[in-house]
């Protein structure tokens, strides 16, 4: 008993608990997706849950049909959600903060109910489900975090660097593209992240959007863990583990605490 | 000009953003099956929702919902806030080591998070049910938790804590004299924003949920989808969670707005 | 030692953080009721010094005592010292009574005794009547009063104050300090102040200590540590100094400023190289006459309120500091005259740099953490200790820290009167002195060179 009372009236020893904690529930779960993804179901060491995703068809074509929506649901974000930021961020073209809260709001929506009222929308407006409603609705739900990140940045920006441009003789336009733009890229790469990521692994959402007439990689995935194929699930989870860490490297962001801050504005 | 122009795209894209939520919002106040269709105002989907005039199981998964979401922001927001202490009061590289855990569940997809999770559950053979639900949301919504509290240490005079010490409090009288007033608007937004999520979460429960009948809110909605058919009383369920998660992000802000003036003074 | 007539005893204190020494083995006997100040710059340990002494930090090594008691392993709260903090730390939950009456109120004194308590502390530090109010809504100086009535309510027989003042503007400094000197001579105890301003140590205390690089440089009192600076930190960081480099000739001779001069000090022996210390308001000067020691010309003059501070060239290349209530304007010609009693000798600290090294190969050897190229080692094998000598003058300083072998930044700068002599931290936390006749910085980040010929190897 007296150990633990001086162990823990050093503050830093606080940590432990939660440390523990993470080992258990983080770390742990971590290091058995990797085991299961390098042995069969009976406990074997073996490649070939990996072989087994290269050479059948289907797993890859939807690993690339990913990738491919996920390309352009982010590209089609950055070209809807950077002007929206920078408006929202210039205190001359809004001045109202309420107007940065309606955009974030719809983030903190259940991402099933944001799904079905986007097909219900799609019904209402008889249009057909398909690929179409697929990237309307991704596009609709990821939005949001890509507007955000980049407002984020452009809201912090020193005011001083644009004047300084200014100063300097720049143009609005060349204020524009050699200062805002470098400096929000920060910004940029943090809803990259927030946006390509989440659309390779969101599943249920391909399923309801179109019918279940398109599977995306996410989908897969809990198929067959569903299907009790853990050891497979589990190597499919793991590339996509290594494909988002490539992402994180490519965008070079660490600093994703800006994005996730408790407080919204 | 161009503030019109930029005000016209904002208001357009904010139409895009909530076009889904108020089909939904308006469509829920008529008795129609098949959304679409008005047949006039009426308040009959909501009655049936709370009278348990439909399924039984609806209300069950609310409560679920409720119940775990309880659990899990009580559990999140104290553990958090003593790791937060704890991880604050680190030196360099431990700190750093610990904010990058904390940092991992933020950062995955929730697919992994539960697959993860759900191979840690299967390999020590426990049981899935409410329990590892409880578990794994409390796992997602912690570092959450030590998000918000930690910018309270951060403003915090360092030497508030060794003041207490130093006029003769033991370490834990200081904790509760000095250190928990003075975090607790930190903890009080941690654990809102821990429930939200908790409330939110799809991927991660579905994974930890097992096959013993227990549902929450979101694998409800889910499960109902791909029956095909949207259950017409939850047109109304998600206006109400709508209007719940609007209501709570407002009272967020509105205390970190005060908190930020209270710190600026 | 248990009867003797010391408050606190710190018995050759050390403390390390990692490899980082912060504290280099401090002794330091307090008597009781005397108000102590620790003097240095930022970073020399002197706040960690006070954070061990109230029990925030444990020392690696040494013991302490406090009235007597053994004190080394004993938790703060259960200390008989209290602390007024540098930000104050005042609890911003609580109005001003609660703070004060906190300490009070955890060890379960009756209210009517905190009450009349709280009200005499009040007083005591001139802030009746506040008690309600919202610590928030107070002034720094007011804010500064409460946390001393929250100290020394609390009838400690030390009171620790980091550098209480810091955070005031200089006329409130001023006032606060007479009020901190009266209120030392009414409550009896004993008062250890950290300060990093030269002056409030001169003004408040019985003893100053000085510290440098968590080493006590000189302990006395204010006078002495004026007047008889014992080293050549000491005399730069308390008032101002011409601290020049010289030559003791024999006894009472001593050669700098390219003159030779009658002087007090003795014992240094013959051909001595040392330090000069001359304060700038000992040295008269006057329009130039042939009765001089040493002629110069003024190179600026500026009025100072009481005196005039004038930087004059000599004859012989150097520029020394003068006070004088005369001015004398810049381009005219002077001459000056110091008497033997103003002239301080000091025996330097050290020669040149030196530092213990390993033989990389028969043309590498490695210290500082690096490895240099030195001249062929034709006796000494490689994996073998060396001791490695170097010049002041001979260390090369690059802007860019890339163009040299190791890194290190600028961490305290002495004007000789014709160079500048630079201690530069390494990023391994070793010291290297470089005589240099380029101006730096202080925390100037520089890439460190050497000559391969400069390196003077010898084995260990």
């Amino acid at each position: 008993m007296n150990w633990l009372v001086k162990t823990f009236s050093r503050r830093h020893n606080w940590s432990i608990p939660y440390l523990i904690f993470l080992l258990i529930f983080v770390v742990l779960p971590m290091i058995l997706i990797v085991y299961y993804a390098f042995h069969d179901a009976d406990g074997n060491m073996t490649l070939r849950n990996f072989t087994k995703f290269i050479s059948n068809a289907e797993a890859a074509n939807t690993f690339v049909y990913s990738i491919g929506i996920a390309i352009i649901t982010t590209l089609l974000c950055i070209l809807l959600g950077y002007p929206a930021a920078y408006i929202l961020s210039n205190s001359e073209l809004c001045r109202s903060k309420v107007m940065v809260v309606l955009f974030i709001l719809p983030m903190w929506i259940n991402i099933l109910v944001r799904t079905l009222a986007t097909v219900a929308l799609f019904d209402f407006l008889s249009l057909p489900l398909g690929e179409g409603a697929l990237i309307f609705g991704m596009v609709y739900n990821f939005l949001p975090f890509m507007i955000y990140p980049i407002y984020n940045t452009m809201q912090k920006m020193d005011h001083s660097y644009i004047e300084a441009a200014q100063d300097l003789g720049a143009s609005p336009m060349k204020v524009f593209t050699k200062v805002m733009v470098p400096l929000s890229m920060p910004g940029v790469m943090s809803g990259v992240m927030m946006v390509f990521m989440p659309t390779i692994s969101t599943f249920a959402i391909a399923e309801l959007l179109t019918m279940n007439n398109i599977k995306l990689f996410g989908t897969t995935i809990q198929e067959n863990i569903n299907n009790g194929m853990w050891n497979y699930g589990a190597a499919l989870s793991l590339i996509m583990l290594v494909i988002i860490f490539a992402t994180n490297l490519f965008s070079d962001e660490d600093d994703t605490s800006t994005t996730n801050e408790g407080g919204i504005i | 000009m161009k503030k019109f122009f930029a005000q016209t795209y904002l208001w357009l894209l904010l139409a895009m953003l909530y076009a889904p939520i108020l089909i939904i919002a308006i469509f829920s106040f008529t008795e129609a099956k098949v959304l679409g269709n008005w047949t006039g105002f009426s308040t009959k989907l909501y009655t049936s929702l709370f009278s348990g005039g439909v399924h039984h199981s609806l209300l069950t998964a609310i409560e679920n919902t409720f119940i775990i979401a309880i659990i899990s922001a009580a559990v999140s927001t104290l553990l958090g806030s003593i790791a937060a202490i704890g991880i604050f009061n680190l030196h360099h590289k431990k700190k750093m080591v610990m904010n990058t855990l904390n940092n991992i569940p933020m950062l995955n997809p929730d697919i992994i998070t539960g697959i993860s999770l759900f191979l840690l559950f299967v390999s020590l053979g426990i049981t899935q049910g409410y329990t590892t639900v409880v578990l794994a949301h409390i796992t997602f919504c912690t570092p959450y938790v030590v998000l918000c509290v930690m910018p309270r240490l951060q403003q915090m005079n360092p030497n508030i804590y060794e003041a207490a010490l130093d006029l003769g409090a033991t370490p834990m009288q200081a904790l509760r004299k000095v250190l928990i007033p003075e975090l607790k608007p930190g903890m009080i937004s941690g654990f809102i924003l821990a429930f939200t999520l908790s409330i939110d979460d799809f991927a991660v429960t579905i994974f930890t949920i097992g096959t013993e009948g227990l549902e929450t809110l979101s694998t409800y909605i889910y499960a109902d989808a791909r029956k095909g058919g949207l259950t017409p009383e939850l047109r109304p369920l998600s206006t109400i969670i709508f209007a719940t998660v609007l209501l709570l992000l407002i009272v967020i802000n509105i205390r970190s707005a005060r908190n930020k003036k209270q710190s600026n003074a | 030692m248990k009867d003797s007539n010391f408050i606190i005893e710190l018995n050759h204190i050390s403390k390390r953080f990692g490899d980082k020494v912060v504290l280099d083995d401090v002794s330091l006997f307090v008597k009781k009721g005397e108000f102590v100040t620790i003097l240095g710059p930022s970073g020399c340990g002197k706040t960690t010094l006070l954070r061990i002494l109230a029990g925030f930090g444990t020392a690696s090594e040494g013991e302490i005592r406090i009235a007597g008691e053994q004190m080394t392993d004993i938790p703060p709260h259960l200390r008989p010292v209290n602390t007024v903090f540098q930000r104050y730390a005042l609890f911003p939950h609580l109005n001003v009574y609660d703070n004060i009456a906190f300490g009070l109120k955890l060890k379960k004194v009756k209210a009517d005794e905190i009450d009349m308590r709280v009200r005499r502390a009040l007083k005591m530090v001139g802030m009746t009547d506040y008690e309600w109010r919202d610590v928030n809504s107070l002034s720094g100086g007011q804010q500064q009063r409460v946390a001393i009535a929250r100290a020394i309510i609390n009838q400690p027989q030390v009171l620790l104050l980091d550098e209480p003042l810091a955070a005031l503007d200089l006329k409130m400094r001023k006032d606060m300090q007479m009020e901190l000197k009266q209120m030392h001579k009414e409550l009896g105890i004993t008062f250890v102040y950290v300060t990093h301003d030269q002056e409030e140590a001169l003004t408040l205390s019985d003893t100053i200590v000085v510290m440098s690089e968590g080493r006590v440089q000189q302990i006395g009192t204010p006078i002495d540590i004026y007047n008889e600076p014992s080293n050549a930190f000491v005399a730069d960081f308390i008032g101002e100094s011409n601290i020049l480099n010289g030559t003791m000739i024999k006894d009472k001779a001593v050669s700098f400023l390219g003159h030779e001069f009658e002087c007090v000090d003795k014992g240094f022996g013959e051909n001595t190289p040392v330090d000069v210390v001359i304060r700038p308001e000992d040295i008269y000067i006057m329009a130039r006459t042939d009765s001089g020691m040493f002629n110069g010309v003024v190179q600026s003059c500026i009025f100072k309120g009481v005196h005039y501070e004038m930087t004059v060239n000599t004859a012989e290349g150097y520029e020394i500091m003068i006070q004088d209530y005369n001015a004398f304007e810049a381009g005219q010609e002077v001459s000056m005259i110091i008497k033997p009693s103003d002239i301080h000798v000091m025996k330097k600290e050290r020669l040149c740099n030196s530092f213990d090294g390993v033989m990389v190969d028969s043309t590498h050897v490695e210290i500082l953490g690096a490895s240099f190229v030195c001249a062929e080692q034709a006796d000494i094998e490689g994996g073998e200790k060396v001791k490695v000598e170097v010049a002041f003058e001979k260390i090369e300083l690059m802007d860019n820290k890339d163009d040299g072998v190791v890194e290190g930044d600028v961490r305290f700068i002495l004007y000789k009167g014709d160079h500048y002599h630079l201690t530069i931290r390494t990023e391994n936390g070793d010291n290297l002195y470089v005589n240099t006749c380029d101006v730096w910085d202080d925390r100037d980040i520089v890439g460190i060179k050497i000559q391969p010929e400069d390196l003077k190897i010898t084995k260990a």
